[in-house]
């Protein structure tokens, strides 16, 4: 699959949306690459292009920190294969974190 | 449960995660069968969107008509803080009291929210808009409600510390009278206002207004009269030397944890006293199973271990006439932020006290990412944390099943104290007791009606003369001793982290001097009594 992916990142409720330097949504264009685009790719590319201060407040290992919620198109992504879940273009992507404090 | 991680025995924490036999799509709910499942409740379960927004309105009304505590027409305050499970809570009672009359909700609610922008590192400005945002979603909601700010403390009463004790009420017959009563009551009054609403057609309805009716009026009228003087003040943001003193108050608790303790204390406090002002017999809290896990787990680090049924059960009734509750303990946060997402559920963010903060920051933060990294792994942790909390019995408190003295509480949470000075067995007792025999006088005596710290006699009714008996020559006990010694073990261990007394808001003060100061003359007037008299005695003591 090649091609940009024109994606949107959101964030909800405090922490995410704190670490997002203050920003709720984010339309992102994901550059073209040679294997497809899935979750796991996403996050290491968040992790790299939108987290302003203390990524591991949000990723931990190569997913999200426990406490932290994925939907993806407004449904659980454990319905959809967590990690392995490739994206489509326009999906969206929603971060909600249940931590204390946001 | 540990048969998971073994099934996926690869490294990392995602190859541990449960999966489904995944092909997404064509899953159906677990309910209908029909529905395209839009999240996984516990493994496995998977909901559509119609029959998770059953599923989720069914667990509210069955957790209250479980318990059966609130009584209709009783008035019931909602504890909101902006975050999700108290925003929740509040769009269920809102849900329930907008039912047909035989499913409705019989209680009258009401919402405070406390502001607690100044120990949380907001600016003026940030907790202006803040507070603009709150009351935009309340008046959206349409209950009465009571904005406070966290600096009222510096104004509370020492009479929050003081449970006061109510007959008990609310076996099952009680309960059936009251609803029976309650629905007879409610009849009367519709054909009442069907009467009146035939009269008003005859244009007359003024002359016939029945006694009754016009009490009726008179209250709506009164409870509008309320909501007008309540919302001036609250709008303005408290004043500045409070907000100082309480900013200089957690700024000199030195760790993290001390300051959630006490956060949580004054916050308790405050709640208690607007329940009490307004005629509130029952708080609904907000907590989650989520919390209450990590609470529970908490908790239990922290010393706690003999308050946890009071600290996570189902109604909380510490205080006596006002009783807390947690109608929302049934829920994983998961499902609430699924809920408020599909639903459209308001909150409002407002960063807490330990945003941002690290992991190890505190003994609640630590927690919390333990049992989320736990929970991650083994899907069932939570639940059993949980329904831990559930087994939990309040043992019946000394003196209420028998006629005994009057326990003594913890100054701090109004826990029954767990401590016995007697005990030398309790090896922290004894480590206090010897380490401020050791410790030279730290805090001055406090300056009676000196600014700021009003006399206790022109607070407490009944309590006079206190400040003149607090300068007898014989005390011999330093103010911070036997500010310690009023303590839950918890809360001793918790104060280590507070230097300095001065900074804790007066009512705190002035009631651990009022209790010193009984305790004082209780052990003077002691070898003056006969035996016989004693228990009366005290009695006489404790309404002094």
């Amino acid at each position: 699959l090649s091609g940009k992916l024109c994606c949107w990142v959101e964030g909800e409720r405090g922490g995410a949306e704190l670490l997002f330097d203050g920003v709720k949504k984010h339309q992102v264009t994901l550059p073209s690459q040679d294997e497809p685009w899935d979750v796991r790719n996403l996050l290491i590319w968040i992790r790299k292009n939108l987290l302003k201060e203390r990524p591991e407040l949000f990723i931990q290992g190569d997913s999200v920190r426990p406490g932290i919620l994925v939907l993806i198109n407004d449904a659980d992504w454990e319905l959809q294969g967590e990690l392995d879940y490739q994206l489509q273009d326009q999906d969206s992507i929603l971060f909600i974190s249940t931590l204390h404090g946001g | 449960m540990c048969q998971v991680g073994e099934d996926y025995g690869g490294p990392g924490p995602a190859e541990l995660q449960p999966k489904l036999p995944w092909p997404g799509c064509e899953q159906k709910c677990m309910k209908c069968k029909e529905g395209l499942p839009v999240l996984i409740i516990r493994a496995g379960d998977a909901f559509c969107k119609d029959c998770f927004k059953a599923y989720y309105i069914h667990k509210f009304r069955a957790m209250l008509g479980k318990n059966r505590l609130i009584f209709p027409g009783e008035k019931v305050l909602l504890a909101w803080s902006g975050g999700p499970s108290s925003s929740s809570m509040i769009w269920q009672v809102q849900e329930g009291l907008s039912r047909e009359s035989a499913k409705r909700l019989r209680f009258v609610p009401g919402i405070i929210y406390i502001d607690e922008g100044a120990v949380c590192g907001q600016s003026p400005e940030d907790r202006t808009k803040t507070m603009a945002e709150m009351e935009q979603v309340l008046q959206t909601v349409g209950f009465p409600y009571h904005l406070v700010s966290l600096e009222e403390v510096f104004n509370l009463p020492t009479s929050v510390l003081q449970p006061i004790s109510q007959g008990p009420r609310g076996s099952e017959n009680t309960y059936k009278e009251a609803v029976d009563g309650f629905i007879q009551q409610q009849q009367q009054q519709q054909q009442q206002q069907q009467q009146q609403q035939r009269l008003q057609e005859e244009g007359d309805k003024e002359v016939f207004l029945c006694d009754e009716q016009i009490q009726e009026k008179l209250r709506e009228l009164s409870t509008q009269d309320h909501g007008a003087q309540e919302t001036p003040v609250s709008n303005s943001l408290p004043r500045a030397a409070h907000t100082v003193a309480l900013m200089n108050l957690f700024s000199s608790v030195k760790t993290l944890t001390a300051k959630e303790e006490l956060l949580q204390i004054l916050r308790a406090h405050l709640i208690l006293h607007v329940a009490r002002t307004q005629g509130y017999s029952k708080v609904m809290l907000g907590d989650s199973c989520t919390r209450l896990a990590i609470k529970l787990m908490t908790n239990l680090a922290l010393g706690r271990g003999a308050f946890l049924a009071w600290d996570t059960g189902f109604s909380d009734d510490r205080h006596g006439d006002v009783t807390m509750l947690r109608p929302m303990r049934d829920y994983t946060l998961k499902e609430i932020a699924f809920y408020n997402r599909m639903f459209g559920v308001p909150s409002v963010f407002t960063p807490a006290i330990d945003t941002k903060a690290p992991d190890k920051a505190s003994i609640h933060r630590l927690m919390e990412s333990f049992i989320l990294k736990l929970q991650a792994q083994y899907p069932s942790t939570i639940s059993t944390v949980y329904r831990t909390s559930e087994k939990l019995v309040k043992a019946p408190r000394n003196g209420e099943a028998t006629a005994g003295p009057v326990p003594s509480r913890c100054l701090l949470c109004v826990c029954a104290l767990d401590i016995d000075s007697a005990d030398s067995a309790t090896a922290f007792g004894a480590q206090t007791a010897e380490h401020l025999s050791q410790k030279p006088l730290l805090a001055p005596e406090l300056p009676a009606g000196a600014p700021g710290r009003p006399c206790c006699c022109s607070r407490t009714e009944g309590q006079q003369g206190c400040c003149q008996v607090i300068r007898l020559p014989s005390e011999r006990k330093e103010p911070r001793a036997s500010f310690i010694e009023q303590l839950c073990y918890s809360c001793r261990v918790n104060m280590k982290d507070l230097p300095f007394l001065e900074p804790l808001p007066p009512y705190l003060l002035m009631e651990s001097q009022c209790r010193r100061q009984r305790a004082w003359v209780k052990q003077e007037i002691q070898e003056f009594l006969f035996e016989e008299s004693e228990e009366q005695t005290k009695d006489e003591i404790c309404q002094d």
